[in-house]
């Protein structure tokens, strides 16, 4: 047996609160449950081709889950379907007994940065319209977040500004892992167009852009691609900030989402510290690399870091500073995080306020 | 600031090579003919531009040719102000970056015998690390058991960017031979380019890439960790230079986290990959990713959980620190003395052996 036990368990604070959940997954119930919303030429066009991506499987992902749709085992809805396609369901389980007031949706396998441009266009409209009519517009705890399909930025920031005002939608979504590093130009139009309407960008961990997911080529195991997501970011996240965005989108705030936040205290200081030597490498940036971090960047919790002593979590957060945080849970997803687990006793009501609820109100714009 | 103590263990030099015309002596015929014939170019890599701020420090950047290059500068700059007992050589010369295992191959031996010629027999307090053709795992045994007879060479060098990620079991037999003959596998900042520079692709600068190191390490220290390396070879030691350590505990926290949550992938990590980190893996001291004050840092040598994983190095001629400023401030003067002494040598075997110089073959 190789289980490990904790020498002595430790107390957890308890959350009796509303919460705010950032990263909860919606799914579709069947494959054909997005074709209302998308042109019948699709239909035809996905059933002969499929979705063509960057990466070789026809179905499922290149490294196998270790359940089935990295899903909690007793989340499967019981009117059928997979885990986190039953609003009902949810409901049950996680927005009722947590006391969700605000649960953002992040939707995945949307079709995000194809190979076929114009399919992940369609397919990112659709699957906003979904969003909206199965998810939104029935529990107004609920708020989506537009998927676009970012590998084409003029397309994606039309979809974007398609959805200007709309309370449906609390943020623009998109991947870490993508053709290119998130802040090379071909993205810059999707974040013009989500400064334009005012919403942040959310950069969730996963997707697929053509290159190995480490700089030294494949890895093997499922293990590599989950811990490696922490990798991805921070390197997608140091391209943002070297290549300028935030000085040219001043207004623009970015969410990085469940690639844990325990790596950005080191990732700020190297930045810094090679920026002080290599500034004339980079004349377009202004300020520090920690400043546009400081001003500019939040973080979801889930998956929260595991110390063995849990008082150095509190230090690290320290580092990073307690507004930063956005509490998730990453439901229906197999390493969910108990709302009332992931906090050791001894944060003050203030710190607890601001984590569970008042970050993410104050970053979406939430009454 | 913290004062270095005398006697101590430089565990990450850079002699450089200063041109591949240098080389050519120390190749045969076919070779010699190859790199004339062909006009081949210098063999600098994008990881360290000359030219570079970081590549050296402006009062360690030498009149004319590369930084490193000079035996009496690395002597007059590192050696004897840091009073150091020993200093490993970790050539950074681009000889990973061609695509032929054959021409790698020759190139690293030439670069191996460089090093005992002009600098390992030059100086007595210098040691050397083992340069391999990584594409081919058959030529680096070769090449790993060829220069291990000599004792002064007390590292096989790896680069953390390479061909494949570095667990990977078609690389076991490098491992096997290096635990076999008392080699920590020392694994340096630097890309083959033989991949996108990062797991995202490639940057547009020079500072992406530098910044990015600390990321390959992460992935590579997952990889050596949850293939299983160590539980196959439980006394070998890796070293990974210039590689930053600030990120590890939190690295660590999260790696825990999944192995506690998918070890039936990998059942054969039968250990906490922290106690993995504790026994088998070493880090070099500069660059210190880190405010500039005591505390931040102790606070982190505290989440580390442990006081034998830091190496002494100054990264010569690399600018990592200035003046003497080698040590961060406010550490302890135990823990100088673990970083500069009892640890450099309790990982490198080889240096408390005597240093014999049987010629290579």
């Amino acid at each position: 047996m190789n289980v490990q036990f904790r020498a002595e368990p430790s107390a957890s604070v308890s959350v009796k609160t509303a919460i705010a959940d950032c990263d909860i997954h919606p799914a579709r119930a069947s494959a054909t449950e997005l074709y209302p919303f998308l042109a019948k030429r699709w239909h035809e066009h996905l059933a002969t081709y499929g979705k063509h991506a960057y990466q070789g499987m026809m179905e499922g992902p290149p490294y196998p889950k270790a359940q089935p749709n990295a899903s909690r085992r007793d989340a499967w809805p019981p009117e059928g379907g997979p885990q986190g396609s039953s609003l009902s369901f949810m409901q049950k389980q996680l927005l009722d007994p947590h006391n969700v007031a605000l649960g953002v949706l992040n939707p995945l396998n949307t079709g995000q940065g194809l190979r076929n441009h114009d399919l992940s266009a369609a397919l990112a409209t659709a699957i906003n319209d979904w969003q909206i009519d199965k998810w939104t517009s029935k529990d107004s705890r609920l708020k989506g977040s537009i998927v676009v399909g970012n590998e084409d930025g003029p397309t994606a920031a039309a979809e974007i500004r398609k959805r200007a005002g709309d309370k449906n939608f609390v943020q623009v979504l998109l991947l870490s892992r993508n053709v290119e590093p998130l802040g090379q130009r071909r993205y810059w139009p999707i974040y013009e167009a989500a400064q334009e309407i005012g919403l942040p960008v959310g950069v969730h961990a996963f997707g697929f852009g053509g290159n190995p997911i480490t700089a030294s080529g494949w890895p093997s195991f499922y293990i590599e691609e989950m811990v490696g997501h922490s990798q991805c970011q921070q390197t997608a996240l140091a391209s943002l900030v070297l290549e300028g965005v935030f000085e040219r989108f001043p207004k623009l705030k970015m969410v990085m989402i469940e690639a844990g936040f325990g790596w950005a205290p080191s990732l700020t200081w190297r930045l810094d510290k090679n920026f002080e030597r290599l500034h004339s490498e980079v004349p377009h940036l202004k300020r520090k690399p920690s400043e546009y971090i400081r001003d500019h960047i939040w973080w979801t919790t889930q998956p929260m870091e595991d110390p063995e002593r849990r008082e150095h979590l509190f230090q690290m957060i320290e580092w990073i500073g307690w507004d930063k945080l956005l509490f998730a849970t990453d439901y229906p997803h197999w390493d969910f995080d108990e709302p009332s687990r992931v906090l050791p006793a001894g944060v003050s009501d203030a710190n607890k306020q601001a984590f569970y609820l008042d970050n993410a109100k104050k970053l979406y714009g939430i009454a | 600031m913290t004062s270095p103590i005398a006697g101590g263990v430089d565990c990450d030099l850079h002699p450089a090579v200063p041109h591949l015309t240098t080389l050519l002596p120390y190749m045969n015929d076919y070779w010699r003919d190859q790199v004339t014939t062909r006009g081949m170019t210098d063999l600098v890599s994008q990881s360290y531009p000359v030219n570079s701020p970081i590549s050296a420090r402006p009062d360690w950047r030498p009149a004319q040719g590369k930084p490193g290059s000079g035996l009496a500068d690395m002597q007059r700059q590192a050696l004897d102000p840091f009073q150091t007992a020993f200093g490993i050589c970790n050539p950074l010369y681009g000889v990973q970056m061609v695509f032929s295992e054959d021409m790698q191959d020759a190139f690293c031996r030439a670069l191996n015998d460089w090093l005992v010629k002009e600098w390992l027999d030059k100086d007595t307090r210098l040691r050397g690390s083992i340069v391999i053709p990584a594409q081919s795992v058959e030529k680096s045994v070769a090449e790993i058991e060829r220069c291990a007879r000599d004792t002064r060479f007390v590292q096989v060098l790896m680069l953390v960017m390479g061909d494949v990620p570095l667990g990977k079991r078609a690389l076991w037999p490098i491992y096997a031979a290096a635990e076999r003959l008392g080699l920590p596998i020392g694994v340096h900042a630097g890309s083959a380019y033989h991949n996108p520079p990062t797991s995202v692709g490639w940057g547009s600068y020079h500072i992406e890439d530098y910044v990015a190191q600390a990321q390959a390490f992460q992935t590579q220290l997952t990889s050596l960790i949850v293939e299983g390396v160590f539980a196959k070879h439980p006394d070998l030691k890796m070293v990974m230079l210039e590689s930053g350590f600030t990120w590890l505990p939190a690295y660590l926290w999260r790696l825990h986290k999944f192995w506690r949550g998918v070890r039936m992938e990998t059942p054969w990590v039968d250990r906490a990959p922290a106690e993995i980190v504790r026994s088998n893996i070493r880090f070099s001291l500069q660059p210190v990713d880190a405010p500039p004050d005591g505390d931040t840092l102790n606070r982190l040598f505290d989440h580390m959980q442990s006081d034998e994983l830091l190496l002494f190095s100054t990264d010569y001629p690399h600018w990592q620190f200035d003046g003497d400023e080698v040590l961060p401030a406010g550490i302890s003067q135990d823990l100088v003395r673990k970083i500069m002494v009892d640890n450099p040598l309790a990982t490198y075997g080889r240096l408390k052996q005597p240093a014999s110089k049987e010629t290579t073959p």
